[in-house]
């Protein structure tokens, strides 16, 4: 049998053949293929009912929390992070258990269905409609199709995030007079980093559904499902904590029992994100580690400080670093078995 | 380990047979030749040691029935699927190891083409100019000229949504020109279009095969249009080639030596049927009796002979003594149908080719 094994590409065709369309001044195909997606998803339906989505999810509970972030600000003019507070203030009096009704939190829950949106009939899309023989019979890399698939999605969620948020903040530049300092804004350019780096990670994941599961409908049919599992915090939260509790039972002491739950839930990449959001938003958070804030007495005795924003970026680099990892780690498994499919269906 | 090191010796001897069989194919001046060219999956054979050569200026049909490998040897062809053995040239390019440079100046038709429904026909025509490197103005006068050759240029700026599949068909005709190819390579080009449609799109081809010189290599199981549109066949069955050449040459390959007589007669029931067999059996000279499909439709007689002449005469006169009334007879040419069934029946793999169709 190891006779019949297909000899492994050589190396060197690829490079001579790039180099050979480098020369005749193409454009590399990703690029062709990202700008036809990118002009396809901006025309679509889909763009504008996401983006009607993610724009009344940012702004509703923006609405309700206007009164107090106004009094907010008054009353700590030329505090730090008033600017922030859009983001991360919710309407006094109004609690629905789990969810939090902020912009921050409702950008965490609809980030992630940007992300399976956009990807999730990427392959089989093309596999559905017949294009995908056609493609790649052109003069391009088979990886050229996914790779610009990406980028376009990318792009296009860029874009819609950016859009949203832009709103926000000119919602509060205007109606509420709070204007933001230089350290806010990089704090929030910051924040839109990681928000899109955690739709990056959706992204690859809707692209790997697209990949190994054939028909479209079933594969947006398990993104969003999985989507409702982990990204709303409701049921993968509520599991994790029993998860948590259970693996916690025996801890001996209040620092090591909410440090165990926590480990748990940092199984899901959406707490990953919100530890990393809430740092980049809120100067007063100091550490992310449960056990500090819930289990050291005297930590909750001390004093309030504010973190410089380089100060917060260094709490939340291995968040941000775990994320990257989980993105490229999901890309590359979408990627590899793309490349070993059979092009025919 | 051990089974590893037992698979090293026979992986030896198949590299260097694949090496042989690359020096053989280099030599070949054909836009299209193979060597032993195989491709297996699992345990499944899907193309056997294929040898093929399809010569500038001539549509070479592949015939076969569905799962009889036509599609796995064409993406094979395009590097779209590597083989296990063997090897193949398009254009003096070896598609396993230089995939672009093939995809670059051969055009595909894949079976079943398909097309982005929310754009218009031109703009799916644009978006594969592109891809090949062509844009503006150039790209434009390039589609324009494509579109008149498939007669599409009505049409070119609905959406592809509200295409016929003859249409769709067509598109896919100028998608595969848009490049100038050298080569042509269309699988199931005419399934799903109407018979008129047929005709035009066979006669665009050879039109294309005689102003420009281009080699066409197409699969069909639909025997009666490669007959009609075919410099040259060959019959593929269960992955591999049972038999190369025009159709004459494949009749007197495979049609048995003999010349085939066509008799008609008046009045027959069942009974009728039964019984003008058993004479016709009888005569002298007949090989093989063929029984009418339907109640009208004549007997096939196969002849022994080249010359039908003797055979047709002994016909008569049996049937004049049997008192059967007789109401035509004439020669007729082996049908490919019936070349085609004989090449599958007589290299043995009739069986398991009709379970994969």
């Amino acid at each position: 049998m190891t006779a019949l094994a297909p000899e492994a590409p050589a190396p060197a065709a690829k490079s001579a053949a790039s180099r050979t369309a480098a020369n005749l001044g193409l454009r590399p195909g990703w690029v062709t293929i990202a700008g036809k997606e990118f002009a396809d998803h901006v025309q679509s339906v889909r763009f504008y009912v996401l983006l009607i989505v993610v724009g009344a999810s940012a702004l509703i509970p923006l609405y309700f929390a206007a009164e107090r972030i106004r009094s907010l600000a008054e009353s700590v003019s030329g505090a730090q992070a008033a600017f922030l507070a859009l983001f991360v203030l919710g309407p006094e009096g109004l609690n629905l258990g789990p969810i939090s009704f902020t912009v921050q939190a409702f950008v965490a829950i609809a980030a992630p269905l940007l992300g399976v949106a956009f990807a999730f009939d990427a392959v089989n899309g093309e596999r559905h409609q017949g294009t995908l023989p056609r493609l790649l019979s052109q003069p391009i890399h088979r990886d050229d199709v996914i790779n610009g698939k990406y980028v376009a999605g990318l792009a296009v969620i860029t874009l819609a995030l950016v859009a949203t948020l832009t709103v926000i903040s000119g919602f509060g530049l205007l109606r509420l007079g709070i204007t933001p300092a230089l350290e806010e804004v990089i704090r929030l350019i910051a924040w839109v980093g990681v928000t899109v780096l955690y739709v990056s990670l959706w992204l690859a994941f809707g692209t790997l559904l697209s990949v190994v599961i054939r028909r479209a409908s079933t594969s947006a049919l398990v993104g969003f499902g999985i989507w409702l599992f982990v990204a709303i915090p409701f049921i993968g939260p509520l599991l994790v904590g029993l998860l948590g509790n259970f693996l916690a039972a025996g801890a001996t002491s209040a620092a090591e029992y909410y440090s165990t739950v926590q480990w748990v839930q940092r199984l899901l990449p959406g707490q990953v994100y919100a530890e990393a959001s809430a740092a980049l938003l809120n100067p007063a958070v100091t550490t992310v580690s449960a056990s500090e804030i819930y289990g050291d007495q005297y930590a909750q005795q001390m004093p309030q400080t504010l973190l410089s924003f380089d100060q917060s970026f260094l709490l939340i680099l291995p968040h941000i670093v775990i994320l990257l990892a989980l993105t490229i780690g999901c890309f590359a498994l979408a990627y590899a078995r793309f490349m070993r499919q059979e092009v025919r269906a | 380990m051990a089974s590893r090191k037992e698979g090293d010796a026979p992986r030896r001897v198949a590299r260097k047979g694949r090496q042989r069989d690359r020096e053989v194919v280099e030599e070949s001046r054909a836009p299209i030749a193979t060597r032993r060219l195989s491709k297996r999956y699992g345990d499944l054979v899907a193309v056997d040691n294929l040898n093929l050569e399809v010569q500038a200026g001539e549509i070479f049909g592949l015939l076969g029935q569905n799962g009889a490998g036509k599609t796995t040897t064409i993406l094979m062809l395009l590097g779209l699927t590597e083989p296990s053995a063997g090897a193949a040239r398009v254009l003096g390019l070896d598609p396993a190891r230089n995939p672009l440079g093939v995809k670059r100046r051969v055009g595909y038709l894949p079976d079943n083409v398909g097309f982005y429904e929310n754009l218009t026909g031109r703009e799916n025509l644009r978006y594969t100019a592109r891809l090949n490197g062509l844009y503006g103005r150039e790209a434009e006068a390039t589609i324009v000229e494509v579109l008149v050759q498939v007669g599409m240029t009505e049409r070119a700026d609905g959406r592809v949504d509200t295409y016929s599949r003859g249409m769709l068909q067509r598109l896919g005709i100028a998608d595969a020109l848009l490049k100038s190819p050298s080569v042509l390579i269309l699988d199931e080009p005419t399934t799903a279009i109407d018979p008129l449609g047929v005709v035009e799109i066979l006669d665009l081809l050879r039109r294309l095969v005689d102003e420009r010189g281009l080699a066409v290599l197409l699969s069909s199981h639909l025997l009666a249009q490669v007959q009609s549109v075919c410099d040259r066949i060959g019959i593929f069955a269960a992955g591999k080639l049972i038999g190369v050449g025009t159709v004459a040459e494949l009749a007197r390959q495979f049609g048995g030596a003999g010349a085939h007589i066509e008799v008609g007669f008046e009045g027959l029931d069942a009974a009728g049927r039964t019984k003008t067999a058993e004479v016709l059996g009888k005569v002298e000279g007949i090989a093989e009796v063929r029984l009418p499909t339907g109640e009208r439709d004549p007997f096939v007689l196969v002849v022994a002979d080249e010359d039908s002449g003797p055979a047709r005469e002994a016909v008569l006169a049996a049937a004049a003594s049997n008192g059967l009334r007789l109401n035509s007879i004439r020669d007729v040419q082996p049908s490919l149908d019936d070349i085609y069934r004989i090449a599958v029946r007589s290299s043995g793999i009739a069986e398991h080719g009709e379970v994969a169709a």
